[in-house]
C-alpha cells in the first residue's frame, strides 16, 4: 500500500489516558522519517516515557495508532520489535549476573535471534559499547554509567533498522555522555533510525537531524533541527563602553527587544535581517566604540521559548 | 504543524532508502544471516530459543542466593528431625506414639526418614518456598524492570509466562528432592537400612522401598502444582515482588487453617493441600491410587484456573515498571 519507504515510527491520534482520568499523552501525531536522528524532547512528565512505552508494545493506547517500521503496534510487535533495539528508562539488569550473562539472557529472550552466533554477538555488543574487559563482573558493582553501557550494548545485540533511547545520557559524566553522542552517530552512519528522548536541548541540538517537542501530553511542534531553530531568530550583541548611544543607533536600524547590562547590548534582528555589517558601520559612523561585535545563533531552546512561551524546564 | 509535514516528507525522502515495510530488513542489514525473512532459518533458531529462554530462566532462580537460601533451609530440615530422633528415642524403643507420620519407624529403618520429612515439609516448608519463587517470577522482574526488556525482546507475554510456569515447577521438582536427598543422606548416616515394612504390613525389599521413595517425592512435587499457578497468578498482580511473596503465603497459611478448621468440611475438598497426605498411600500393598488421583486431578484444575488467570493478566497489563 505504500510506495516509499514506511516511516520509522508513524502515530495518528495516539492517546492514553491513565485511570485516573489525566491524559499521559493526548492526539500525538508523530512521524519519524527513516535514516534521521530524531531529538524527542520535553521536561520530565510530558509523556515522552509514555508515548515511547506505546510504541514498544508495553503500553495499550486509549485510542489512535502507532505504526513503527510500517507495521501496526502493538499487534506487529513479534515482527516489528527483533528489529528494534530500546532503553527506556534507565537499564535494568540483573545484579546477580554478570554483564555478558545479562546480555545472554536478553538475547534468548528474542525468538528469532540466532543462538549459533549468540556467544559472538554479545562479545561484539560489549566490545562496542567498551565493556569487554568488565564483562565478567556481576553487573551489581557497575557503575551507573556501566549500566547505560551494557543496556545500550543490550539495544545493539543485533543490527536494527530502529534504535529507541530514552534518557540514555541521564546520569552520565560529561564523558560518557560524549561517548554516547559518537555512538548515536555511528550506528545512524550504519543507516539505522535514531529515535532519541531527552529533556537536555544541547543534546538533542549536538547530535540530532530532526526533532518534536511534547509538553503537557501534546505535540507543540516537529520538523528538521536546522529549520526549527531558523523558526527563533538570532541576535545581535555589542560591548561597548557607549551604551545609551548603541541602544539608540540600533534601535533606529529596527532592532527590537534591546537591552543593555553594564558594556554590552543585545537586541534582535528584524526580519529579514539585516546585513549586520551595515549595523556596525552605523554605530561607528554615531561615534560608538566598538569592542565586540557579533551575532549570536538562535538555539533550539530559543525556540522552544518562543514556541511555549515557557522554559524548558519547567514540568508539564 | 503544516512546517512539519513538509518538512516529514523531505525528511522520508532523505531517508536511508529502507525497503518498503513487509520486505524484511536485509537490505539494511547486509551480513546477519538471522533475518526474519528466511523461513527456514528461523524455525530451527526458535526450537533452541525456546530452550535458551528456559536455560535462561533456571538461571536467574537458580544462581541467586535466595534460592540457595530456601533449598539449604529445606534440606536442613531432615537433619534436625534426623538428630532430634536420633536423641530423643534413645533407649527408648517404643518411640513417641504422637508426632509427624512414620517417625517412629526412623528409628528402625533410615528410609522411613524420607517419608517423614516429606511429610514435615509438605504443609508449610516446601510450599512456602514455592510461593517465594513462585511470587517473584514475574513480580520480581517487574519490580527490577527487567520485564519491559524481556517484552521488548521480544519474549512474548505468552512465552515468558509458560516458561516462568516451567521453571516455578522445575523449582518445585527440585525441592522436593532436596528434602528427600537429605533425609535419604541423613537416615543412612544415623540409622539402620533394610527392607521396609508397608503401613499394610507387608515387608518389601530395600530397592522396593527406594523406588517408593522417589515415587512419593514425585507425588509431593506434583501436590504443588497448584500453590506454583496461583503464586504466580499473584505474581502478575503486582509490580512488588515482596507483596507478591507475601501474599502467596499467606494464602497458604489461611488455606491451610481453613482445612483444620472442622465446620468448614464443605469447602475442604476443593482446598488445594486437601489430599496433600495422600502420598502416604504409596506405602501400602497394593498402593491405593484414588486420593493420590484426585490430588494430581485438583492441582490441574488449580495450575488450569490461575496459569489462565495469569495470563489473561500478563496479556493485557501496561507495563509501566
Amino acid at each position: 500500500m505504500d510506495g516509499p519507504p514506511a516511516p520509522a515510527i508513524d502515530t495518528r491520534g495516539l492517546t492514553k489516558r491513565f485511570r485516573g482520568g489525566q491524559f499521559a499523552v493526548r492526539g500525538l501525531d508523530l512521524t519519524v522519517p527513516r535514516g534521521s536522528v530524531f531529538g524527542f524532547l520535553g521536561p520530565n512528565g510530558s509523556g515522552k516515557t509514555t508515548t515511547i512505552r506505546m510504541l514498544l508494545g508495553l503500553i495499550e493506547p486509549t485510542s489512535g495508532g502507532a505504526r513503527v517500521l510500517g507495521e501496526p503496534m502493538p499487534r506487529a510487535a513479534r515482527q516489528v520489535l527483533p528489529r528494534v533495539g530500546a532503553l527506556i528508562e534507565g537499564p535494568a539488569l540483573y545484579g546477580f549476573l554478570t554483564g555478558r550473562e545479562n546480555l545472554l539472557r536478553y538475547d534468548a529472550a528474542d525468538p528469532t535471534a540466532d543462538p549459533a552466533t549468540r556467544t559472538a554477538r554479545v562479545g561484539a555488543a560489549l566490545e562496542r559499547v567498551g565493556l569487554g574487559a568488565a564483562s565478567a563482573k556481576k553487573a551489581r558493582v557497575y557503575s551507573l554509567g556501566m549500566k547505560q553501557r551494557l543496556g545500550l550494548a543490550r539495544a545493539l545485540l543485533r543490527p536494527r533498522e530502529l534504535l529507541v533511547l530514552d534518557e540514555p545520557t541521564n546520569g552520565l559524566d560529561p564523558q560518557g555522555m560524549r561517548e554516547i553522542r559518537t555512538l548515536v552517530r555511528e550506528v545512524a552512519a550504519e543507516g539505522t533510525t535514531v529515535f532519541l528522548s531527552s529533556h537536555l536541548l544541547d543534546e538533542i541540538e549536538q547530535v540530532c537531524t530532526h526533532a518534536a517537542v511534547m509538553s503537557r501530553g501534546e505535540l507543540v511542534v516537529q520538523g528538521e533541527v536546522a529549520e526549527l531553530s531558523a523558526g527563533a531568530r538570532g541576535r545581535l550583541a555589542v560591548t561597548t563602553p557607549d551604551v545609551a548611544d548603541a541602544v539608540r543607533v540600533l534601535k533606529e536600524h529596527g532592532l527590537t527587544d534591546v537591552g543593555a547590562d553594564a558594556d554590552r547590548v543585545t537586541g534582535e534582528l528584524p526580519q529579514p535581517a539585516a546585513d549586520v555589517a551595515e549595523l556596525n558601520a552605523a554605530l561607528v559612523a554615531a561615534g560608538v566604540r566598538v569592542r565586540a561585535f557579533g551575532t549570536e545563533r538562535a538555539s533550539l531552546e530559543d525556540a522552544f521559548v518562543a514556541l511555549t512561551g515557557e522554559g524548558f524546564d519547567v514540568a508539564g | 504543524m503544516s512546517r512539519a509535514e513538509a518538512d516529514v516528507a523531505t525528511g522520508t525522502d532523505a531517508g536511508a532508502g529502507a525497503p518498503a515495510a513487509g520486505a524484511g530488513p536485509a537490505a539494511e542489514t547486509p551480513g546477519t544471516p538471522e533475518g526474519s525473512g528466511t523461513p527456514t532459518a528461523s524455525r530451527t533458531a526458535r526450537a533452541l530459543w525456546s530452550l535458551g529462554l528456559f536455560r535462561g530462566e533456571l538461571r536467574i532462580v537458580f544462581r541467586r542466593w535466595r534460592t540457595a537460601a530456601l533449598l539449604g533451609v529445606l534440606a536442613a530440615i531432615p537433619v534436625l528431625v534426623g538428630i532430634a530422633v536420633k536423641f530423643q528415642t534413645r533407649g527408648d524403643r517404643q518411640g513417641a506414639g504422637d508426632g509427624p507420620a512414620f517417625i517412629a519407624d526412623v528409628t528402625n529403618n533410615g528410609l522411613f526418614l524420607v517419608f517423614t520429612s516429606l511429610a514435615v515439609t509438605l504443609p508449610f516448608f516446601l510450599p512456602m518456598a514455592v510461593g517465594v519463587v513462585a511470587g517473584d517470577s514475574v513480580a520480581g522482574e517487574a519490580n527490577a524492570g527487567t520485564l519491559r526488556y524481556l517484552l521488548v525482546a521480544p519474549a512474548g507475554r505468552t512465552r515468558l509466562l509458560l516458561t516462568k510456569y516451567a521453571t516455578v515447577l522445575v523449582f518445585c521438582g527440585v525441592a522436593t528432592l532436596v528434602v528427600a536427598l537429605a533425609a535419604l543422606a541423613t537416615g543412612a548416616a544415623l540409622f539402620p537400612f533394610g527392607d521396609v515394612t508397608l503401613i499394610s504390613g507387608q515387608t518389601v525389599s530395600l530397592g522396593d522401598g527406594l523406588l517408593r521413595a522417589l515415587a512419593i517425592a514425585g507425588v509431593v512435587a506434583v501436590s504443588l502444582v497448584g500453590i506454583a499457578a496461583l503464586g504466580l497468578f499473584v505474581s502478575t498482580l503486582t509490580d512488588s515482588a515482596i507483596a507478591a511473596m507475601a501474599t502467596t503465603v499467606g494464602v497458604l497459611l489461611t488455606v491451610q487453617i481453613l482445612g483444620a478448621v472442622p465446620q468448614l468440611h464443605a469447602v475442604q475438598p476443593y482446598l488445594f493441600p486437601h489430599y496433600w497426605m495422600s502420598f502416604a498411600d504409596l506405602l501400602r500393598a497394593p498402593a491405593i491410587g484414588s486420593a493420590i488421583a484426585r490430588n494430581a486431578g485438583l492441582q490441574a484444575l488449580y495450575a488450569a484456573v490461575f496459569v489462565s488467570a495469569a495470563w489473561a493478566r500478563l496479556t493485557t497489563r501496561d507495563v509501566t515498571a
